[in-house]
């Protein structure tokens, strides 16, 4: 690690304020610090959130709205998103391990959008919504590419909301080594139809997969699937899978979300 | 037998006195280890696989902050330093020698491997030195790198006097009567198997703390090791020409090493010449992704494999013919591990009649390759097993059977094998007949087919090994490259109040000794576990040893710790004899009293040892006093471990994913001092070769970067892989050694691999699946299921 600068801010706007002048904000730091450990990231500056008065989980009703600093335990042991999306619930308490989800924060891991991060694959398979202190971002504009996200630089996640929706389920095949999502499908189907978001196996990150949102449209059933077709040519392809194998995965973890659903 | 008996002793699960510091917290490593005005090195490492170094410049780093000292390869050679020496070198199939080329602990011309040491950067704090080190410019000349083991020969020359990169080409048996058995066989059996390359992973990374005391003129190292004598040894007298007198090793507690911390490595000899010539200690700690790159690496293997059969299906010959991967150096055990402790294991529990191997070791510009845990005895038993299951299945036979039939029987004791080694004792079948039973062999295939309703595929796989423990004797060692002795040392100090010292020549790294050791010793003299403190890891209070290696702590050491405890009572009686006026041979002693023979007088052993140290009455004419004996014990042959382990397995079609469902194994350690402790061994063993199958891989790519440098990409087991082991033994005690024990620390790694792959084709059989390569991963394996769906579909 270089040496480094280090503020808590007491708030939002501290925090905004900080990154004007090139602060580097840090939330649960679970990829930050291990990446300033390696020095492949050398801040002058890092924002700790901390103290910006950003957890908690609330019900707004139609959605569930969870701050952003809140940690991944808190989301995966909440009986208010156990009772409304149970799905966000397995999700979170399937994030990394124990360690991590007692610091990680959703925040952190939606505003990285790591591509084999699982989170993503839930604001976007549910069509969440993501709140920053300038504006709302709807979910399908949100991710842009790999690590790429809609925030401006003097932008920061301060929430984001889940709506409720009829069913959902999360089903992960984890990377056998880092155990991240090396292939991981959100379904959700609501009033608005099916969603089906896959994460750890786009080139560009977390995407919505559209045969298969009509196919379970028509027939919400995993044999729905079979025939769909999942191309390859935008896989992400490494020694752990092959994008032919990613792709396999990619309608199998589907069909599984389905039958979990 | 053991003359004494307690609740403690020989036999009792003991819990390890060890743990207590080590589940607090406690325990005191190398990186604990921080000495007054220490500096810190950070070692700048090679990023290319082959290169030629044209120059290095240092002087902005040696301007900033906190930087004492900046060292190359050229400061090395102005002062004379030699380079870690290789322990162990064979004679090649023409007469010549193992080349053995230069290892300057920095690099000096050229470096072959990426981590590779390059310039040691010495500063007041480590962030000093690291940040230092990025001012350091070095002008490379690239090479092309060697990375592929099939075509390492043809690739370009890595080192002067390595012609074809081949260190050695060594050969073992008879090749006429190998090929004569495979030219009239009834069946020939070929494989190709892979051994993969292995990361060591111990849990505490490598350390070096080093002192030097200008007034003693003498050095101190504190470091992460497996034998600190040795480590005295070579770099005292082969490295840095310190007198061995003047240079203590303090290896403290070790948190694993699995062989890769028994050798020398530049970064402990870096920090010791720099002692003196800074005056001020030196310290390093690897960050782990330093020991992904620069400790020893394991296996690496390529095994062509010929079996003979006859029409009865007796196995009438074997021919090996294997390729090893040494990587860029010759590290010190790196050409005994696929030669000497690979080559004579051939024969496994196998009745061969004529057997030839073969083993080229060759140069890659690769991190150098090492004895890891099993060290060739896991590479030979791979071999020979998978083929013994592709034998079993083109001949239709069940692989339990077919195993058995051709089993060494047990009256045929001692066995002499066509590959040097005389088996003393054993039993293959009990132990087999154990672990099928407990697996319930013969329900299988029900089991298999309730898998199948259930979509899944399951399969069962058989590993029946032997291995070979506490490399012995030394003069057959000798005879054989070694540049050691393999005896091992034990000095027990009894204290005036009866207390007991034992100071080992071996050293313990998770092993447990701390208990075992004092079991033994606390059941021979009848005396409390609590009174007998183990003493290990400090060359300047243990008499000269070998260290823990080869799972030869206890077949060894604790045989020199018997010894010299069989000592103490030959003289306590005499003492005793004197004290009831008796004669020495009416004198018995049991439970910790001597008594005489026919009569109530007794002395308990306090008694003797207080009058040992307080001689007022005391056979002076015969006796010197004081209680405290020293033995060295040298082995009359190695001891070999033996049994059979069964893995079952479920596979996902649907993903490929190999779920291990059951395990059993059935060993023969001979006698076991702690149950206990030996059972966590086993567990562990199983864990590593479990991650050897189905897990782990270190990959480079073809421009020779690690590609598995950290645990993002490189697959460790975790204990959610694993099912509940059921673990039993059978026993043939040794015969040469007096506790009549085997050794334990290897024989999981050794057993469970092939047992696991056999297991995975053995699910995949009915596909017509015949091979499948370690690790066995979920894109491997669904990749073979989907092959063998579009060939069944073909036909």
């Amino acid at each position: 690690m270089y040496q480094t600068n280090y503020v808590k801010a007491a708030s939002t706007d501290e925090a905004v304020g900080h990154m004007s002048s090139g602060g580097q904000l840090l939330a649960g730091g679970m990829t930050l610090i291990p990446t300033m450990k390696q020095r492949l990231a050398s801040p002058e500056t890092v924002v700790d959130l901390a103290g910006c008065g950003l957890s908690g989980i609330e019900d707004t009703g139609d959605a569930i709205r969870i701050g952003a600093m809140t940690r991944h335990v808190d989301v995966a042991e909440s009986a208010v998103v156990q009772g409304a999306i149970p799905a966000l619930a397995a999700l979170a308490g399937g994030i990394g391990d124990r360690q991590v989800r007692n610091r990680g924060t959703i925040g952190g891991s939606v505003a990285n959008n790591d591509p084999s991060a699982c989170y993503p694959a839930a604001v976007l398979g549910l069509g969440g919504t993501v709140h920053t202190n300038k504006r709302d971002i709807a979910a399908d504009d949100f991710f842009t590419g790999m690590f790429e996200t809609a925030l401006d630089e003097d932008e920061m996640i301060t929430a984001v909301s889940f709506p409720k929706v009829a069913k959902a389920a999360y089903l992960k095949f984890p990377n056998p080594a880092s155990r991240y999502a090396m292939v991981g499908v959100f379904v959700a189907a609501g009033g608005d139809g099916t969603r089906v978001a896959v994460t750890g196996a786009g080139s560009d990150g977390v995407f919505r997969h559209g045969g298969m949102e009509s196919a379970l449209d028509g027939d919400f059933s995993a044999s729905a699937l079979d025939g769909v077709a999942v191309d390859s040519s935008d896989l992400i392809g490494d020694i752990h899978a092959a994008p032919d194998y990613r792709a396999h995965l990619v309608r199998e973890m589907a069909k599984r979300a389905v039958d979990a659903c | 037998m053991p003359e004494g008996s307690t609740k403690d002793g020989i036999g009792a699960s003991v819990r390890r006195k060890e743990d207590k510091r080590f589940l607090t917290g406690s325990g005191r490593y190398t990186a604990d280890i921080s000495r007054h005005g220490q500096l810190h090195v950070h070692f700048i490492r090679s990023d290319h696989a082959h290169a030629n170094i044209k120059s290095i410049r240092t002087d902005a780093a040696a301007k900033a902050d906190g930087v004492v000292a900046i060292y190359t390869g050229e400061d090395v050679a102005a002062d004379g330093i030699g380079g870690p020496i290789c322990g162990w070198v064979v004679t090649n199939r023409d007469g010549s020698p193992t080349n053995e080329p230069p290892h300057p602990i920095l690099a000096n011309g050229s470096v072959r491997y990426v981590g590779d040491h390059v310039v040691a950067v010495i500063a007041e704090t480590l962030q000093q030195a690291r940040d230092a080190a990025e001012l350091v410019e070095i002008d490379y000349e690239v090479l092309a790198p060697v990375v592929d083991l099939a075509s390492a020969s043809e690739g370009v020359q890595i080192h002067e006097n390595v012609p074809n990169n081949m260190y050695f080409d060594f050969e073992l048996g008879d090749e006429a009567a190998a090929e004569a058995a495979l030219a009239e066989a009834a069946t020939v059996v070929e494989l190709e198997v892979r051994n993969n390359r292995l990361v060591p992973n111990a849990m505490e990374p490598r350390a070096a703390v080093a002192e030097y005391d200008p007034v003693d003129e003498a050095y101190t190292l504190f470091t992460t090791s497996q034998n600190p004598h040795l480590t005295r040894l070579v770099i005292g007298a082969f490295m840095l020409s310190i007198p061995e007198s003047k240079f203590r090793v303090v290896a403290p507690d070790v948190g694993g090493g699995f062989g890769s911390k028994i050798y020398v490595y530049p970064e402990e000899a870096v920090c010791t010449w720099a002692s003196k010539k800074l005056q001020r200690p030196i310290k390093w700690t690897a960050d782990r992704s330093e020991s992904f790159l620069a400790d020893a690496h394991g296996r690496d293997h390529i095994n062509k494999v010929r079996m003979a059969l006859d029409a009865n299906n007796r196995i009438t010959g074997l021919r090996v013919d294997s390729l090893a991967n040494i990587g860029s150096y010759l590290s010190a055990f790196s050409v005994v591990t696929p030669t000497i402790l690979h080559a004579p294991l051939l024969s496994g529990c196998y009745q061969i009649p004529a057997i030839y191997t073969n083993v080229k070791g060759m140069a890659t510009t690769t991190a150098p390759v090492d004895a890891y845990r099993g060290a060739g005895r896991p590479e030979a038993t791979y071999l020979l097993e998978r083929v013994m299951d592709a034998a079993a299945r083109q001949v239709g036979m069940d692989p339990a059977e077919f195993r058995r039939m051709n089993f060494i029987p047990k009256d045929a004791f001692p066995y002499q094998t066509p590959v040097a080694l005389q088996y003393d004792i054993g039993d293959y079948e009990a132990p087999l007949d154990k672990a099928l039973e407990m697996i319930d062999y013969k329900g299988f295939e029900a089991r298999r087919a309730e898998a199948a309703k259930r979509g899944k595929y399951r399969g069962i796989g058989l590993s029946s090994y032997i291995e070979a423990c506490g490399i012995a004797p030394s003069a057959v060692a000798g005879a054989l490259g070694s540049r050691v002795g393999l005896y091992e040392s034990a000095t027990v100090r009894v204290d005036p109040t009866g207390t007991i010292n034992v100071m080992t020549g071996t050293h313990s790294h998770g092993q447990g000794h701390d208990t075992t050791f004092a079991q033994i010793v606390a059941d021979k003299l009848g005396v409390d576990v609590g009174q007998v403190q183990i003493i290990h890891g400090d060359s300047d209070k243990t008499p000269f040893g070998m260290g823990s290696y080869g799972s030869r702590s206890l077949a060894v050491g604790g045989s020199a710790i018997a010894k010299a405890v069989d000592k103490v009572i030959d003289k306590a009686k005499i003492i005793a004899a004197h004290l009831m006026e008796a004669a020495d041979s009416d004198v018995v002693f049991a439970d910790g009293k001597f008594t005489v023979a026919g009569t109530d007088t007794e002395k308990g052993f306090g008694e003797i040892a207080l009058a040992a140290y307080v001689p007022h009455n005391y056979p002076h004419d015969r006796l010197e006093p004081g209680l405290e004996e020293t033995a060295f014990y040298d082995p009359l042959n190695f001891t070999y471990p033996s049994g059979t382990h069964i893995a079952e397995v479920e596979i996902d079609p649907a993903t490929g994913v190999v779920q291990l469902v059951d395990w059993a194994c059935c060993d023969d350690f001979g006698n076991l001092i702690n149950p206990m402790i030996v059972e966590g061994q086993v567990h562990g063993g199983i864990a590593q070769g479990v991650g050897q199958a189905l897990m782990e891989n270190a990959a480079y790519d073809e421009n020779g970067q690690l590609i598995t440098a950290s645990y993002m990409d490189y697959c460790m087991p975790r204990a959610d892989d694993l099912p509940d082991f059921k673990v039993d033994y059978t026993v043939t005690a040794c015969t040469h050694n007096d506790l009549g024990v085997k050794g334990c620390g290897e024989a999981g790694a050794i057993a469970s691999p092939p047992a696991l792959i056999n297991a995975v084709i053995d699910a995949l059989s009915p596909l017509g699946v015949t091979d499948m390569s370690m690790p066995a991963s979920p894109e491997k394996v669904w990749r073979a299921i989907n092959e063998a769906g579009k060939a069944q579909a073909a036909e």
